[in-house]
């Protein structure tokens, strides 16, 4: 089954409420994900040259500081981090790959959830209403937010297995279904140099957009290309730095509910997931079509 | 008149006040607002009510319908009327995936669009979708009368029985074993007489008719046993 929501926001001014309207939206997908639930959230963009790396450690007591200094020492540039309940968002004045090398050898009791320069993933084994408690969602502000509430079909209810998954910098991708040809697709990715971290379906399709991405696809040529090369059931809301996507599988089992006005467009599994959104009422509301692509994107001046 | 607000009452009482109409019949008119989407509103009537809801609604919102006259202010999920005796079901705004599926009476109105897979296997029921309806609409329908005003999707009617299917506008593909049939003056009276049901102001003539061509398995007497 599974839940997905996302919200991306037109109108900046409301970029300090991100977190409060999306919060309803993840708790109302309970029913179809109550296993796990996680979020992909974009916002305080770093600079050029600089990176966001959210990091996880099961023990609350997880000493951060002393993390944060190590990183500095070695990497000879300016380390930042924010506690967030059981994970950590760390800017680090240096490119992704340096940042999640450094931190993937020296401490690899830490979990690497996403880098990038703007999106954060944070998830957890539980109620989606515990987790956005625990990492104080409502509080948060950004200019988009995936997010996922889990009922484990593919694999087991464990951290590893939660959503979001990202695989590329900055990318995120939140499904409902499941991959019928994902081991294949797993072994291709790999022969092309993306190693996926866990055995779960959705992220091969996270891999395979990096992978696409990195090809040079815009997010609209990556999704065209995802329209021939995924085979199953799925809908996909995908988010990147400035870009907000949905879509469906060509014979769309799975079900998603779209809804734009001047303010906002938000994608949920079902309608009952919108209800609690600004002007709902008044929004345009409508199932996107099988195989068709759905996108939104900032210009890149507005970061 | 009985008014029910979803906010303060569940669902299953609201239904279990509907389903008491059926032992003690002293209210028909009733209205109910607040639906937020929710699941499984008005199903399992099975008494001459009129019930108005306000607001859209979630799946299988009047299902296994009898005798009563349902209308959705607003939009409805998936399987809106599924498995439909009788009655009527008025969706005022646009209906999900599965709109109909397995119906086996009454009239399915549904003024905006409809999903994928309206009428599925459907067995008796008629349905009048005043805008377009998605890919494989009438997949191995049996009985009963679909009425398109816009589009059909790709695969229309696919592995038919003897469902008729009338469209006006557009098909994206006809399904295995469908075709294209003469609209006679029986079928433009038949089609006059739904279109006039459902208030739709359509010219008859202007549509055509679908049907199974029969050539499939189960049509074939060498293949019984």
């Amino acid at each position: 089954m599974c839940g997905i929501v996302g919200l991306y926001l037109k109108n900046q001014s409301l970029e300090n409420q991100l977190g409060s309207m999306f919060a309803p939206m993840l708790e109302a997908m309970t029913g179809r994900g109550p296993d796990s639930a996680g979020f992909a959230i974009y916002g305080d963009q770093v600079l050029d040259g600089s990176t966001k790396i959210t990091l996880r450690h099961p023990d609350l007591e997880y000493d951060w500081d002393t993390l944060a200094d190590r990183a500095q020492t070695h990497l000879a540039v300016s380390v930042a981090f924010m506690r967030n309940h059981h994970a950590a968002v760390f800017k680090v004045a240096t490119d992704a790959q340096t940042a999640s090398d450094y931190f993937a050898t020296h401490a690899p009791e830490v979990a690497l959830l996403s880098a990038g320069q703007s999106i954060e993933i944070l998830k957890a084994v539980g109620l989606p209403a515990e987790i956005s408690t625990d990492f104080n969602l409502t509080s948060m502000q950004g200019s988009h937010i995936i997010g996922h509430t889990r009922m484990a079909t593919e694999s087991a209810v464990t951290l590893e297995g939660s959503h979001p998954f990202s695989t590329g910098q900055d990318l995120c991708l939140v499904h409902n279904g499941s991959f019928s040809n994902h081991n294949r697709l797993r072994t291709e990715l790999a022969y092309h140099g993306y190693q996926m971290k866990t055995e779960n379906d959705t992220e091969v399709a996270a891999g395979y957009l990096t992978w696409r991405m990195d090809q040079g696809d815009t997010l609209d040529q990556s999704l065209k290309h995802a329209l021939q090369d995924l085979d199953g059931f799925y809908t996909l809301a995908i988010g990147t730095k400035n870009g907000f996507a949905v879509i469906r599988d060509p014979i769309a089992c799975k079900p998603a509910v779209l809804a734009e006005t001047d303010d906002y467009v938000a994608m949920a599994s079902e309608y009952q997931a919108l209800t609690s959104l600004v002007n709902i009422e008044h929004a345009r509301i409508w199932e996107p079509e099988p195989a068709t692509i759905y996108s939104w994107q900032r210009d890149s001046q507005q970061g | 008149m009985q008014s029910i607000n979803l906010a303060e009452h569940s669902v299953r009482q609201l239904n279990q006040l509907l389903h008491d109409q059926c032992n003690h019949f002293d209210q028909s008119q009733w209205q109910v607002s607040a639906t937020s989407g929710q699941h499984n509103i008005a199903c399992g009537l099975n008494q001459n009510l009129e019930v108005n809801i306000h607001g859209h609604v979630g799946y299988f919102c009047a299902g296994m319908n009898q005798l009563a006259h349902v209308t959705v202010h607003g939009n409805a999920g998936q399987g809106v009327a599924e498995n439909m005796m009788s009655g009527t079901v008025h969706v005022k705004g646009d209906a999900s995936s599965a709109a109909g599926a397995t119906a086996h009476g009454g009239l399915l109105i549904v003024d905006g669009n409809t999903g994928a897979r309206c009428g599925i296997s459907m067995k008796g029921c008629d349905i009048v979708v005043k805008g377009n309806v998605g890919h494989m609409s009438c997949f191995m329908a049996q009985a009963g009368t679909l009425v398109v005003c816009g589009d059909a999707g790709e695969a229309l009617g696919d592995s038919l029985y003897e469902t008729v299917i009338y469209v006006k506008g557009k098909v994206q593909s006809l399904g295995a074993d469908c075709v294209e049939k003469p609209l006679t003056k029986k079928h433009l009276t038949q089609l006059k007489q739904l279109l006039k049901s459902a208030g739709a102001e359509e010219d008859p003539s202007q549509f055509k008719r679908y049907g199974s061509a029969r050539q499939l398995y189960n049509f074939k007497v060498d293949n019984a046993y």
